[in-house]
């Protein structure tokens, strides 16, 4: 592997209840993180190629952990994300080069299927900050009981040398969803939007 | 007192191969299992709360055992731990208190025999507050290598009328552990202490 991973996280969410009203069956969401060796820290680096092969590992490892983490088959995935924040010595690009070129095919290949586009976000930042997952529909961005979000922090990372990279995926959409739109009974799951 | 009504469960597994050092042959893993449950005692002083440490009782243990799965589900290798809560803001620190005994017996219930004393923290807080969890090892208190802590927290919890319960566990030492002191081979294992 060319990622040299000095930590990995993962996090289930699991919600019961939402004022008071019970959520049946739970909600769950998974993310996975990967804390990682920024190879381009501190200089400029004109060719982010490294990063793209790191992407596209992380992109099944994370996405394989967040599966097993949920405890179902990859069919049964409804949802998913994908974030990095960069340690203070490196670049939003950096961030970039790992998130969009090669993450999505093993992403999608760990959920099975995935029409859509992933839905990203990346900051720079350091220790103990929030990264926040965007969430949408794995087959139609436009289902919109699906468009969520998920926090995740790891009070020790990114070091300024290192890149935190984080993966999401649910079994469902948001708890008690009731403002329309397409639903995730009714996407043809053709175009990647309904 | 009725049982507690949870609205959300988070659990954090995080798996540590290295922090700077040489790579672990074996990565400790450091997991804790958060519980956000309604404070039935939210907005009032009351005098008697002390029964629902009993109500607490069965919760503790569906978390304890709930996170030994999520470490690997081997009782066995499990070697420290730690609990804490945090009480939202129309509760009162007392409150959190009442999660030593539950929250303890848990563990140690789940865990067999554990002798040392299970250390603990709590603050009252607001959603996304953060809390070090201390941890030691669960046969012998002084064990050096085994002193540490996991930053937990809930995004959108504690709510003013709620409490996060929290228990962690993990499998091993710090990861780069190297100050002396008693060792985990050399303890006695009867006081808790030692």
């Amino acid at each position: 592997m060319k990622a040299e991973i000095r930590k990995l996280a993962v996090f289930v969410e699991e919600v019961h209840s939402e004022m008071g009203r019970k959520v049946d069956p739970p909600t769950r969401k998974a993310a996975a993180v990967a804390v990682i060796r920024n190879p381009y820290a501190g200089r400029y680096v004109e060719d982010l190629s490294e990063l793209m092969e790191i992407g596209a590992e992380l992109g099944g490892l994370l996405g394989a952990r967040c599966v097993a983490a949920l405890g179902v088959t990859p069919d049964k995935t409804e949802s998913y994300g994908k974030a990095a924040m960069v340690g203070e010595d490196g670049e939003l690009e950096h961030a970039a080069a790992i998130l969009h070129p090669s993450m999505g095919k093993p992403l999608r290949e760990a959920v099975e299927q995935g029409a859509a586009l992933v839905p990203s976000s990346k900051r720079r930042g350091g220790p103990g900050q929030m990264l926040d997952i965007p969430l949408g529909h794995k087959d139609a961005a436009y289902v919109r009981s699906h468009f969520d979000a998920m926090d995740v922090w790891l009070n020790d990372s990114p070091r300024a040398g290192e890149i935190m990279v984080a993966v999401a995926v649910t079994t469902s959409g948001r708890p008690l969803a009731r403002v329309g739109g397409l639903k995730a009974n009714d996407v043809e799951g053709k175009d990647g939007l309904r | 007192m009725p049982e507690p009504k949870v609205r959300k469960f988070l659990t954090v597994v995080e798996e540590i191969l290295h922090e700077g050092g040489p790579v672990a042959d074996k990565p400790l893993k450091r997991g804790a299992i958060l519980a956000v449950i309604e404070n039935p005692f939210a907005g009032h002083y009351h005098e008697d709360i002390s029964g629902f440490m009993k109500d607490l009782e069965p919760l503790g243990l569906e978390m304890a055992n709930l996170l030994i799965a999520a470490l690997g589900g081997n009782k066995a290798d499990i070697q420290g731990y730690g609990k804490g809560a945090i009480v939202g803001q129309a509760g009162e620190l007392e409150h959190g208190a009442l999660w030593h005994v539950p929250g303890g017996y848990a563990m140690r219930d789940a865990l067999g025999d554990a002798k040392a004393i299970v250390p603990s923290t709590k603050k009252v807080g607001g959603p996304g507050t953060r809390l070090d969890v201390p941890v030691t090892h669960i046969n012998a208190s002084y064990v050096r290598s085994h002193f540490d802590a996991m930053e937990v927290g809930v995004p959108d919890a504690p709510r003013s009328h709620e409490l996060v319960v929290a228990l962690v566990m993990t499998t091993g030492s710090r990861i780069h552990a190297r100050v002396g002191g008693l060792s985990a081979d050399a303890i006695k294992g009867e006081d808790g202490l030692r």
